[in-house]
């Protein structure tokens, strides 16, 4: 009887809203009626694990704003406030510093899954291109977040950044000036890269997940096989290979949240410098505008960007390539010609140009973390050529090459 | 290899090649070991905090996490301060000591984590006589460094050895070991022990909450691991009517 009673009122008040607010109907379309399809392998854990980061870097980020001082005399010291008074602050800090590189190790991941599957096809371009926007916003998302606090490297690795837009002919020296708002990086900069990434970039970032995500539940998530499971649908109209995400994968992806914070944690709690990687030595010391370090790199995930950008003998020509190496991304859905979208079922040719292509992003990470010198340098141009040709030369090479007959359903 | 090379040097003390980037003797570190710590912060404020603060490390957060009182603190440990809970501030004005030194002395608080506790420990064991420099001393990590000697009663004093090498073609003379002139209070040995309570004792200092956060790490992992297992479980369970 009581059962009864709150059966009803709960149905009462779900249809009470959903009269006023497409609660079931956003349910629905997004989780419970969302149909995936079956096949999604290793690679697809990255997305929900991306979300995850996401949510990680915000919850942290707002209790580190609240003891955080965005002063450039009292910002380094916050920080170690933080790091011995707040309580927990230290776990907070690391979470949020060590999410930093987390964020782009599973957004590298989840785009090379993209890569190899040719998630980026026909009709997915817009979900590509509005991923290659997250790419971009997290990338000044964690520019603007790396000054904050205010170590060495944070100071320097800004400077040098900021006058990389010196280069550009005419209005140079006087836009790197105007991001700067002052002729080197100080507490006017501070401010405003606070600004920047506690609020102006995480609110683009939310937008773009959201699109990102309505999007692709429009068209419906590719898979291994890239074949269009809305090709064969049974009487009810719902795909033969497809299964309703929830619950099938968000229990599947609660897997991957679990292995996932094994890794996330192991760093935390044992290398929270991440072997110097994800904090970096000269940051232990405050920002000092009078003692260049005797050597200035980025953070890892920019430095395959910085290689490229060193490996061009002219600074503005190392600034377009720089920048170049990243806009074409945006292109990716109108330069692969291949029939199939899938890597299973493409040709020797298109495996060769992805694996030397990923060789390359790797080689010019880790020239970028060390000084240059002549032997590093040609390495260097090496891979930018390679960088560039993979996509360059995709609609020649994707074309030519032979493939495999593709299956009508999905495999296992 | 690193072991090894490791082993040569604590066989040979004082052996250090002086290179562009000298090679550092290995400490041993020991967050555990309190007496250490203990012993490592009598150094720290007798010798360092007269001329480094240590401004991010609070007096009494040091007493807790070394098994002290306040009341030992206050009386043992805490020379220029009012209160137990202050940080450990230095008196000398930076200007003055920039004056002094030729560069203010840099805060001590996080100096293990930005050079690493070998550098540390090889740094105050190679000051050796040079009469060039402002202070009579140079030292072999830290070439034409402005800061004295100042654990040299406890050290004694070190003089170089030199031995030529050929490099690129022309001869150069370069520094072989050091040898110890005038004996200090302690023996090689004990100066040692005594540096490496130091280092051991600004590699806390540079993290307080390393133990802490190692300890816990341990549990969270294991509970990370009940429930990944648990949660593949649940998979299985839900995708056995997936076909």
């Amino acid at each position: 009887m009581a059962a009864e009673r709150s059966d009803k009122w709960q149905g009462g008040l779900l249809g009470w809203i959903d009269a006023r607010f497409p609660l079931s109907s956003m349910w629905n379309d997004h989780l419970a009626k969302y149909y995936a399809p079956k096949n999604f392998n290793f690679w697809y854990f990255f997305g929900s694990l991306a979300l995850l980061v996401l949510v990680i870097q915000i919850l942290t980020g707002i209790f580190l704003a609240m003891n955080y001082k965005p002063d450039a005399a009292k910002a380094f010291a916050s920080v170690e406030y933080i790091m011995r008074d707040v309580d927990w602050g230290w776990l907070i800090r690391y979470m949020h510093s060590t999410g930093a590189s987390a964020f782009f190790i599973v957004v590298y991941l989840h785009m090379f899954r993209g890569l190899m599957y040719g998630s980026f096809r026909k009709p997915r371009e817009l979900i590509w291109i509005f991923g290659m926007f997250i790419y971009l916003a997290l990338m000044a998302e964690a520019f603007f977040g790396y000054l904050l606090p205010w170590g060495q490297m944070s100071y320097w690795g800004a400077q040098v950044i900021t006058s990389l837009f010196g280069a550009i002919p005419v209005v140079g020296d006087d836009l790197s000036l105007w991001i700067r708002g002052d002729y080197v990086i100080s507490d006017a900069t501070l401010n405003r890269f606070f600004a920047f990434h506690i609020i102006a970039v995480p609110l683009v970032l939310l937008v773009l997940v959201v699109v990102h995500l309505l999007a692709l539940h429009e068209v419906g998530s590719n898979n291994p096989d890239g074949i269009e499971i809305k090709k064969n649908k049974d009487e009810n109209g719902i795909p033969k290979d497809g299964i309703p995400f929830h619950p099938y994968y968000t229990v599947k992806d609660i897997v991957g949240v679990g292995v996932f914070l094994m890794f996330f944690s192991a760093v935390i709690f044992f290398v929270p410098d991440g072997g110097g990687y994800f904090l970096e030595k000269p940051n232990f010391e405050p920002a000092n505008p009078l003692k260049t370090p005797e050597h200035i790199a980025p953070v890892w995930y920019f430095t395959p960007f910085y290689a490229m950008l060193r490996a061009v003998p002219s600074k503005f020509g190392g600034v377009l390539i720089m920048f170049g190496a990243i806009v074409i991304l945006f292109f990716l859905p109108w330069l692969d010609r291949s029939p199939v979208k899938s890597i299973r079922y493409k040709g020797p040719l298109s495996k060769i140009a992805l694996t030397l292509f990923v060789l390359s992003f790797g080689m010019l990470a880790y020239l970028g973390m060390n000084p240059p010198s002549p032997v590093r340098t040609l390495l260097a141009q090496i891979g930018t050529v390679i960088y560039f040709l993979f996509f360059l030369a995709m609609p020649i090479y994707s074309k030519m090459d032979s493939t495999k007959p593709v299956p009508e359903r999905v495999t296992k | 290899m690193k072991r090894l090379l490791t082993l040569f040097l604590l066989v040979i003390p004082g052996l250090v090649w002086a290179s562009e980037h000298a090679h550092l003797d290995q400490v041993n570190i020991d967050l555990t070991d309190k007496p250490s710590l203990q012993r490592g912060a009598r150094l720290f404020v007798n010798y360092c905090l007269s001329c480094h603060s240590a401004r991010y490390m609070r007096y009494n957060r040091m007493g807790r996490d070394l098994g002290l009182t306040d009341k030992q603190v206050i009386d043992n440990l805490m020379f220029a301060a009012e209160k137990v809970g202050e940080q450990m501030k230095v008196a000398m004005p930076a200007d003055d000591a920039a004056k002094w030194f030729g560069a203010a002395p840099p805060d001590l608080t996080l100096e293990a984590r930005l050079r690493g506790p070998d550098w540390i420990y090889t740094y105050l064991r190679t000051f050796y006589l040079d009469p060039s420099r402002p202070f009579g001393v140079n030292n072999l990590v830290f070439p034409s460094v402005g800061m004295p000697h100042v654990l040299w009663q406890l050290q004694g004093w070190q003089k170089p050895v030199y031995k030529t090498i050929e490099h690129a073609g022309h001869k150069e003379k370069v520094i072989e070991k050091l040898e110890l002139v005038s004996p200090g209070q302690l023996s090689p040995a004990k100066y040692d022990a005594a540096v490496r309570d130091l280092v051991n004792f600004m590699t806390y200092m540079a993290e307080p909450i390393k133990l802490k956060r190692t300890a816990l790490g341990v549990r969270v992992l294991i509970f990370l691991a009940v429930f990944t297992v648990l949660s593949y479980l649940m998979k299985k369970e839900y995708w056995k009517d997936v076909h």
